[in-house]
């Protein structure tokens, strides 16, 4: 589904990712696990094409490193980037709209038939509808920030610390919701902070540290090592 | 006759046509951050050159207000190609460089333009011919010309498409989406680079209309119009709240309303010292004021630096 060779990625003169390759199967939930400022979050930004990098993305086969970031949705591939990044001016039914955007007019039913599966999924959502998205809690926002990648009907979803700043009792709620689009045959991609959920609710896992992957594993392989465990999971 | 209520209808007037111009510079605002002084300058190119086309097509023997329509429509295309171009060539170039630059940017495209302006026009005023019904209505002891009433109607039939383009279509939801986050429009699959553009477009349509209105008000049009009025317009849009489309729509017709009762007052409340003359003095008061009492503006929401 996805193959990343080599990335590569800089801010003006330091390499923040120092060319990390891996890969993400069909179907499967990976995720990338690592320190604040190890690479993960700028590591998804390259794949989302947000900041250049050098290097190879292939995704479903062909490359896209060489297409502009707005392409990319309509391919299957969406990001929900790290601070949910819902648009606070519009409200939420217009945020999910957003959603979306790229896919062409005579799809207007499907789109009907997708919102009213993602009102189902995210009951709250349709009570807030007509709510500016930027007065919904934190919990909320993210759960409309999923609800928007998934109006775009993605095939790659990449999610960027969908459980940071929020209290463990949403963190579930955001995971649960997580897994039934996984269970939907999504393929998921998923940054974390929290190692310990992460491998938990993926197949596969990624450990980076300092721009680099120093350890490439199944979840429960890793969750199951002897530095993983001293390092993420605090035991 | 009653000095107040005319004087409320000739602001109202003005005002119109400071709303249409305060909108292309908080659209732009809105959308880059960036305010383009070079904005006036296009009011002023819509005013020249709707007049040449006015003054070709009156010899086909077209009744004056359709002659007027066929020549804002084709000055509105030259200031939307103008609009467009300016943008591609001035500011994309710079969209990663500091406030500074497009700031200076902005200025100099604004010379270029009056400039160029000269050399096709040339340097004297040139009088409107009053394509319009000259028709004058007494209203409650006050009067208001036809020509009045146009502008008024036009520009508020204008607006009210504007709103209805940004709030009900799903181009306008993507141009908010893009003013608030273009990273993250771009991620919903948004071009927007194309939004910039259509902003722009926008904009200068807007500015062309208000070149042709302004000039068919006072009659007259020359190469340096666009400058104070593009000053006023950016006040305007100030004092509304820069950034927010009601907002320049407001500090508009307030803005006008303003002066034409600063000018309509200022002789009988100095004794005579000051005249009418001083009307041009009432805009950049108020801009001082807000700027020290409210410089987010009346419906702007808190002025946060964008980094």
């Amino acid at each position: 589904m996805l193959a990343v060779t080599n990335l590569e990625v800089r801010y003006g003169g330091i390499v923040a990712v120092k060319g990390v390759s891996f890969a993400v199967e069909p179907g499967e939930m990976a995720c990338l696990i690592g320190a604040n400022g190890a690479g993960k979050t700028t590591t998804l930004k390259a794949l989302a094409r947000l900041l250049p990098a050098r290097g190879e993305i292939r995704y479903r086969g062909a490359r896209i490193d060489t297409l502009p970031g707005h392409a990319l949705v309509s391919r299957g591939l969406a990001l929900v980037p790290e601070g949910r990044g819902v648009f606070s001016r519009l409200t939420v039914a217009e945020n999910l709209a957003m959603g979306a955007y790229h896919r062409p007019r005579h799809e207007g039913g499907e789109v009907g038939a997708d919102l009213d599966r993602i009102h189902e999924l995210l009951p709250r959502l349709k009570e807030r509808r007509h709510q500016l998205a930027g007065t919904l809690s934190g919990g909320e926002q993210q759960m409309l920030a999923l609800g928007r990648a998934l109006m775009g009907r993605p095939r790659l979803l990449l999610l960027d610390e969908p459980s940071m700043g929020l209290a463990p009792l949403m963190v579930q709620k955001v995971f649960e919701v997580i897994r039934t689009i996984a269970a939907q045959g999504v393929t998921i991609l998923l940054v974390e902070q929290n190692a310990r959920l992460a491998l938990e609710v993926c197949q596969r896992g990624y450990v980076m540290e300092s721009g680099r992957i120093t350890l490439a594993d199944t979840a429960s392989a890793l969750a199951a090592d002897a530095r993983v465990r001293a390092a993420y999971l605090g035991s | 006759m009653d000095i107040f209520l005319q004087q409320l209808i000739n602001g109202l007037t003005l005002g119109s046509i400071y709303a249409l111009v305060a909108l292309g510079y908080t659209m732009v605002y809105g959308i880059l951050g960036l305010i383009n002084f070079a904005h006036g300058e296009v009011v002023m190119i819509g005013a020249l050159s709707s007049l040449t086309f006015g003054r070709w097509l009156e010899n086909s023997g077209l009744p004056g207000p359709l002659v007027l329509l066929a020549a804002l429509l084709l000055a509105a295309l030259v200031c939307m190609t103008l609009g467009f171009t300016i943008e591609r060539v001035a500011y994309r170039p710079l969209r990663n460089a500091s406030r500074l630059a497009p700031l200076i940017t902005a200025i100099g495209v604004s010379l270029v333009l009056q400039q160029l302006a000269m050399l096709v026009w040339g340097r004297s005023y040139h009088s409107v011919p009053a394509w319009l019904p000259a028709g004058r209505h007494e209203f409650l002891g006050a009067s208001f010309t036809d020509v009045q009433g146009v502008i008024v109607a036009v520009a508020a039939l204008s607006m009210a498409g504007l709103m209805l383009l940004v709030n009900r279509t799903r181009m306008g939801r993507a141009m908010r989406a893009t003013a608030e986050n273009p990273a993250i429009a771009g991620l919903m699959g948004v071009d927007t680079d194309r939004m910039v553009s259509l902003v722009f477009v926008i904009g200068s349509a807007l500015a062309a209309l208000a070149g042709v209105l302004v000039s068919a008000n006072y009659g007259i049009a020359h190469y340096h119009m666009g400058f104070i009025l593009g000053l006023k317009a950016f006040t305007a849009a100030v004092l509304g709240g820069i950034g927010n489309l009601a907002g320049a729509m407001v500090g508009g017709v307030l803005l006008g309303i303003i002066e034409a009762l600063g000018a309509g007052y200022i002789g009988d409340l100095t004794g005579g010292v000051f005249g009418s003359h001083y009307q041009d003095v009432f805009a950049f008061f108020v801009l001082i004021i807000v700027l020290v009492f409210r410089p987010s503006g009346l419906l702007g929401e808190k002025v946060a630096e964008r980094t």
